[in-house]
């Protein structure tokens, strides 16, 4: 019914950037504060009516609903087409989801130039949304590269001391990779069959999907978007970019690529590289689990010595995400299917872990964890929150990653055993330096900055509340997220088993 | 035919007329008509109706593909006079005189975008450099000008020496006798050594007038030595137009037997790419920034060239030259405003002229790639073209890496506009009018509406 009319993936889209652009005129930050509360509210309430009409359970087929086209560039098979299928629907209800509440937890921060801020912070979610529903190479590409370019500005004029340096590195590394597989999409492109008379090839989803390359033809093109989905994810030796970032970059900001945007390079490998490259995947698999697997044991390892807290965090984001990146080179359904439920958990997590950095600085207005000491003395409920999630970060029965990383691990574990039992390695370590950290901050003796934490503000709280609520129910009950994202993992491996 | 000779007359009108008028101020206002009636003549001739009916004996030839080049010269040219029109008399006391030569230039380049002949390309080519030679030194008292007007006269008239030896060589050597540029398209593997002497002379001396490697060592000079308003000129248009003819010259004549020259091309791209893009990383004022990175722009469009078989080429040379003068005529309308020209100069340029901050950061943006912007668009035809070709993929590589590189110095820029707090003493008075920055946000929005569109412009081709 609502489909015929305006559909869900353009609004999506149109929803963030038009209100991106009005925002940079609303002078009053309060007001454009509550402004881009409201957008993003907006978007949420549309990602949640289109997930009632995803009805996947009557059209399991790939792509069913919601998936429109319009001409572009009509004479090099060009179109603006926009889709969503499962993991569609999973991925633009998390950047949704995550955008409300970014926004509530850092309410009361002040910012200079607050409407340029919050218009880009939009512009942002309009990108990234884009990603995600783009069955499009070209417009894949496109806005792919429009999502680096708000977060870029918002990075380089908000943040911390050496901000600028940083996030210029993260560009140029994020710049270089995206334009090595613009050159394998023209090249992809250049080997498909169009399915419009006006011209010869076709940049579409399906076009790309019934490609034929020569398996020498894969190995090449493989690594060259491989690069590009690396470094954003960050794997393994790519990920020099992300601590600098991370630790430089103001909250919101950080919330975005940690929580949103590394997404989209998982969901780029999985939608783009699995299934047009199914040969090259199965020759590079090893090798690139290897990398993963050592990118989890390695950051892990610096996770167990950092004293900053946001680096802290980042470094167990790569922990995190070098497992989802094994998990999806397993190929096999339990992996892929961990790595989708995975994508909504992780993005929780760590959203919820940097709302309690991002309290414990603003509070007390120091970052390394050798000064704090005692926090859960004087505020208890933020002390419960913290345990709750650092327990979900660390995978304990009942919390939302649990389920997601068992499922990943069983997957690996069918891969290959030796690959599971380092990945594992990995868990306990994620258990020794998240419990030390909870441990050393809010247990012991309570020092002079305790007193500060007392109270959180009503943003903190309900984003808190709202996010433990999230992972515990997930934890207890992640079947409707497994149902939504069947169909694609389905049809992911149909088409990555063809070797 | 209508532009030809409209811009002789016209030149030759402002040149004569400069003798009447009594105030400098007056003779943008004529080049701003000129040029407007030149356009509109142009855009007639598009669709049809020719003013001029001159037999020119199958030595002109007038396609959508020359027409549509010439409307996009003339609307680069009409912007530089909507933008810099005040600053052309700063440089020195004969205004109408720089005007008229510019037009001399824009009758060279019409000539280039539709020679049939070789003896026309000389023709054009030697109307399109000499005025700039002149153009070059105009600010007599500049020690830098007169150093780089004639670096450029010496270094011009050699490679048109060679452009001549070359001409020779080919009439010589093709079987017709012929100076036609369609009657000497030999088929595959037919290459007698005249011809591939003469071939390989015009392609050097080609490569001297857009600035490839390694012919390219007097670009950076004469573009930091001119005044700016010329640089912005010579950089856009005058390379622009020797680009269409060198595409006209090698498409019509040698595109047939591309292999024999497709590796000779990709190694001047290889060479034009990595030399424009690492030294310009080194430059600390951005006019030289930029004079460097417009070789690595040549680079790029040399890739039409190199794919010059591909239909997708052709759209790609008019986007690409579309592309890039709009953004560099932008950003040069700014950098001209100011009296510092290195990168601290634009320290806090966001705070000072929030407007003109914006549009250059388009015009950067542009410059680099980004999608949205034509640059990108450009940039992603020609490496389709060159895809599209199938050879020496090592070379697409190549280029995106470059271009990766490129962004390390325009986002140098970018961040002194936005992120770095002013420098007293540096540029803390920048004057503009309201028109100018009416004109600057027009140049960002056609450069954002090819970014979204670019069959706006391409589509044409097929008229």
């Amino acid at each position: 019914m609502l489909g015929n009319y305006y559909t869900f993936p353009e609004l999506l889209i149109w929803i963030p950037f038009v209100t991106g652009l009005i925002a940079i005129f609303i002078k009053n930050s309060n007001s454009v504060k509550m402004f881009a509360l409201l957008s993003s509210i907006a978007t949420l309430v549309v990602s949640v009516i289109s997930l009632f009409y995803s009805d996947i359970a009557h059209h399991p087929e790939f792509f069913y609903y919601s998936n429109v086209s319009y001409v572009w560039m009509p004479y090099i098979g060009s179109s603006f087409s926009v889709g969503l299928d499962g993991m569609g629907f999973l991925l633009t209800f998390l950047t949704a989801f995550s955008y409300p509440l970014i926004f509530a937890a850092t309410y009361k921060s002040e910012r200079k130039n607050a409407n340029v801020f919050f218009a880009l912070m939009l512009l942002s979610q309009a990108g990234i949304m884009g990603v995600f529903v783009a069955t499009d190479a070209l417009l894949f590409y496109f806005f792919w590269e429009l999502a680096l370019i708000p977060l870029y500005f918002l990075c380089s004029k908000w943040g911390g001391e050496k901000r600028i340096q940083a996030t210029f590195k993260f560009f140029v590394y994020t710049f270089l990779g995206s334009l090595l597989m613009l050159v394998g999409i023209i090249y992809v492109y250049v080997h498909t069959i169009s399915i419009s008379p006006d011209s010869n090839h076709s940049f579409s989803l399906h076009a790309f999907y019934n490609v034929l390359l020569s398996p020498h033809q894969q190995d090449w093109l493989f690594w060259l978007f491989f690069i590009a989905f690396a470094v954003k994810i960050p794997i393994f030796p790519l990920h020099t970019w992300q601590p600098d970032v991370y630790e430089q970059s103001n909250y919101p900001s950080v919330m975005i690529l940690s929580g949103v945007m590394v997404k989209m390079g998982i969901f780029g490998m999985i939608r783009w590289l699995l299934p047009v490259f199914p040969v090259a995947v199965g020759k590079f698999d090893h090798f690139v689990m290897i990398l993963c697997i050592i990118g989890i044991l390695y950051a892990s390892c610096i996770a167990l010595y950092q004293n900053d807290l946001k680096r802290f965090v980042a470094w167990s984001s790569i922990a995190h995400l070098g497992l989802m990146g094994a998990a999806i080179f397993s190929t096999n359904r339990l992996g892929l299917q961990g790595v989708m439920l995975e994508m909504l958990n992780h993005g929780i997590n760590i959203l919820a872990l940097w709302v309690v950095v991002d309290i414990i600085e603003k509070k007390t207005g120091v970052r390394k964890i050798s000064e704090l000491s005692g926090l859960g003395t004087k505020s208890p409920t933020l002390a419960i929150f913290v345990v709750i999630i650092a327990f979900a970060n660390i995978a304990l029965p009942l919390s939302n990653s649990f389920v997601s990383e068992f499922l990943m691990l069983n997957g690996i574990f069918h891969f290959n055993k030796w690959f599971a039992a380092f990945a594992t390695l990995g868990i306990v370590l994620s258990a020794v330096y998240m419990l030390s950290m909870v441990q050393k901050t809010f247990y012991g003796k309570a020092n002079a900055l305790v007193d500060k934490v007392k109270k959180m503000s009503a943003g903190e709280s309900i984003v808190l509340v709202i996010l433990v609520i999230a992972i515990l129910i997930l934890g207890i009950y992640p079947e409707p997220v497994i149902h939504l994202t069947q169909s694609s993992v389905s049809e992911i491996l149909s088409r990555v088993n063809i070797r | 035919m209508n532009a030809i000779i409209l811009t002789a007359i016209w030149g030759v009108v402002m040149m004569f007329g400069g003798v009447f008028l009594k105030k400098r101020t007056t003779p943008k206002y004529w080049a701003i008509a000129g040029i407007l009636i030149i356009l509109i003549a142009n855009i007639l001739e598009f669709f049809g109706h020719s003013i001029f009916n001159i037999d020119t004996k199958g030595m002109l030839h007038f396609d959508s593909f020359g027409l549509l080049f010439n409307s996009v010269i003339f609307i680069c040219t009409l912007l530089i006079f909507l933008l810099n029109g005040s600053d052309f008399e700063k440089i020195g006391l004969h205004v109408s005189e720089y005007f008229s030569l510019i037009f001399f230039v824009l009758c060279g380049a019409s000539i280039l975008s539709s020679f049939n002949t070789l003896l026309l390309l000389f023709l054009g080519i030697e109307i399109l450099s000499i005025p700039l030679y002149i153009l070059t030194g105009s600010d007599k008292r500049n020690l830098k000008g007169n150093e780089a007007s004639l670096k450029y006269f010496l270094m011009g008239a050699f490679s048109t020496g060679l452009l001549l030896m070359g001409i020779a060589l080919i009439y010589g050597g093709n079987s017709l006798g012929s100076f036609y540029i369609d009657a000497i398209n030999l088929g595959k593997g037919n290459l007698p050594v005249l011809i591939a002497a003469g071939l390989v002379l015009l392609l050097v001396a080609m490569s001297f007038k857009v600035s490839a490697a390694p012919f390219h060592f007097w670009a950076p000079d004469v573009y930091d030595g001119a005044p700016s308003v010329i640089t912005s000129f010579m950089m856009t248009i005058a390379k622009v137009a020797a680009f269409a003819a060198f595409f006209r010259l090698f498409e019509t004549s040698f595109g047939a037997m591309q292999y024999q020259w497709q590796m000779l091309i990709a190694i001047i791209t290889a060479a034009t790419l990595l030399i424009g893009n690492i030294t310009a990383v080194f430059q600390r004022s951005v006019k030289r920034m930029l004079a460097y990175s417009s070789i690595s722009h040549a680079g790029f469009m040399m890739f039409t060239l190199f794919a010059i078989n591909e239909a997708v080429s052709k759209d790609g040379l008019l986007l690409y030259a579309g592309a890039y003068s709009l953004a560099t005529i932008g950003i040069f309308a700014i950098i001209i405003k100011m009296t510092d020209y290195s990168i601290e100069g634009f320290n806090g340029l966001g705070k000072k002229q929030p407007l003109l901050a914006l549009t250059a950061v388009i015009f950067l943006l542009s410059l680099t790639g980004i999608p949205l912007t034509a640059g990108f668009t450009a940039k992603f035809y020609v490496l389709m073209a060159a895809v599209k070709d199938g050879h020496q993929i090592w070379l697409v590589i190549l280029a995106v890496i470059c271009a990766a590189t490129g962004a390390i110095y325009y986002f140098k820029v970018i961040q002194a506009i936005y992120f770095k707090e002013p420098l007293p003493g540096l540029n803390d008075e920048i004057v503009v009018s309201r028109s100018f920055k009416w004109m600057l946000v027009i140049t960002a929005a056609l450069i954002i509406l090819l970014g979204i569109l670019p069959g706006l412009l391409v589509d044409w081709i097929y008229y």
